[in-house]
């Protein structure tokens, strides 16, 4: 008995639709709540290569929906867990470990391989980066995006189509739309749109049906509703000649930080440092530490010169995230510094020290 | 006018749907076009303001913002979401 039966008899599936899923290679970025669902079905049915790629850790707030891990896996690599329960799943498949996170200096190189991708991130730098990759590599990518009790679809960049700057040409800071740490999301909910993914990559690699190209899937699961929203390519979207210089480092990378009491404590021996505030002029004009030179963040190239002379930089602003977002940027820049991020900004002077 | 919410835009507004007047008794400017009704709804709600990504569809498309609307139009706000 053929292990692929029940879907080989399908009249429009058929052992064509099974061989191309054998010759298909997808690469899944994220081995989280939607990554596992899509992976588990896309190595359940067949697909010949399939690429993981995370550097997380299982922890135990990811069990409540990233059900393929285990009480015994916390602490575990990701990446291990799932290439041993993959290849229990299925013996036949062929894995490629990507033990890393996608970059602008490795997506390229990964993304070449392979036919479909599939974005199961959690985090918007890096679905703009594998947009970014996959129109200069012409790879169509499978969208699913989580909020709460809610779940987005769509597939980008397939057959010259629009791709996801075309729904949203700029992409959000981190202040402005929270991430699932922040904002939590249902269990069942990835689970739900996982499976979609994998659905799409599927139709896809073999041709069945309609791909959900130029179209956006809402669902959500307390009205138990879905809407299709239809949207067209802006062709300069499809024009884009290279990746960006810099896209905003993963927001699970973790940037030096110093608390607010601390650094009040530094301030106070009278140690002679070097505190950069990015907020704006007139942020900095209303109230500021008197140590501070302020490099708003849209003009940290200004920020040279007093970096240059010293080792250590501390970096404030108002609430501690613009400061984040200023220290990844400039550790990329200045690899051999030390930066270091005032925990809770100016917010939190001002609570130590009235 | 109702409008469809998602993402942020729901907790933002505080509900999944929101009622946007279309026959004005107190004398306010009713938003014509997409744009008119990005403009109405960040004086209610400035937080949208900050948005620098958001989608609005008319009737089940992406509309840009010269497009023109109708009372019996139906909108959506969809603001792009991160979580995985």
């Amino acid at each position: 008995m053929n292990r692929y039966a029940r879907q080989t008899q399908l009249k429009d599936f058929g052992p064509e639709g099974q061989q191309k899923l054998n010759q298909g290679k997808v690469l899944v970025v994220g081995l989280g709540g939607l990554g596992l669902p899509a992976l588990q079905y896309l190595n359940a049915m067949g697909v010949g290569t399939l690429g993981l790629l995370d550097q997380d850790l299982v922890e135990l707030h990811n069990l409540q929906r990233q059900v393929l891990y285990t009480e015994q896996d916390l602490g575990r690599l990701k990446l291990e867990v799932v290439y041993e329960k993959l290849s229990a799943q299925n013996s036949q498949t062929h894995f490629n470990l990507h033990d890393t996170f996608l970059t602008k200096d490795n997506a390229l190189d990964i993304i070449k391989d392979y036919d479909v991708v599939v974005d199961a991130t959690d985090n918007f730098p890096t679905r703009y980066l594998i947009n970014d990759a996959c129109v200069l590599l012409k790879k169509p990518f499978v969208y699913g995006a989580l909020h709460s009790f809610e779940g987005h679809v769509s597939v980008f960049n397939y057959q010259g189509g629009p791709t996801y700057r075309c729904l949203y040409p700029n992409m959000p800071s981190t202040e402005e739309v929270p991430n699932c740490n922040e904002n939590g999301v249902l269990g069942v909910i990835p689970g739900i749109i996982g499976t979609f993914q994998a659905l799409e990559a599927i139709k896809v690699l073999t041709g069945i049906g309609e791909v959900l190209s130029g179209k956006l899937l809402l669902f959500d699961g307390l009205s138990q509703q879905s809407t299709k929203i239809g949207f067209k390519l802006n062709p300069k979207n499809l024009q884009i000649k290279k990746l960006q210089d810099y896209y905003e480092p993963l927001d699970c990378e973790v940037v030096p930080t110093i608390a607010a009491e601390d650094f009040q404590l530094l301030l106070e021996s009278k140690a002679n440092i070097t505190l950069i505030d990015v907020r704006t002029e007139e942020e900095f004009t209303e109230r500021k530490l008197k140590e501070a030179i302020n490099i708003p963040l849209d003009s940290l190239e200004l920020a040279s010169t007093h970096i240059t002379s010293v080792d250590k930089v501390y970096v404030i602003c108002q609430s501690g995230k613009r400061s984040e977002v200023a220290v990844k940027q400039f550790q990329k820049q200045y690899p051999n510094k030390q930066f270091f991020n005032i925990l809770g900004g100016m917010n939190k002077i001002a609570s130590v020290c009235p | 006018m109702t409008i469809l919410l998602f993402g942020i835009t729901k907790d933002i507004v505080g509900a999944p749907t929101l009622s946007v007047p279309t026959a004005s008794v107190t004398g306010k400017k009713i938003p014509k076009t997409v744009k008119e009704l990005k403009a109405f709804l960040g004086n209610t709600y400035p937080e949208l303001n900050k948005l620098s990504s958001l989608a609005v569809a008319v009737n089940n498309s992406y509309a840009e913002d010269d497009q023109v609307i109708n009372s019996y139009d139906e909108i959506a706000l969809i603001p792009p979401v991160s979580g995985g």
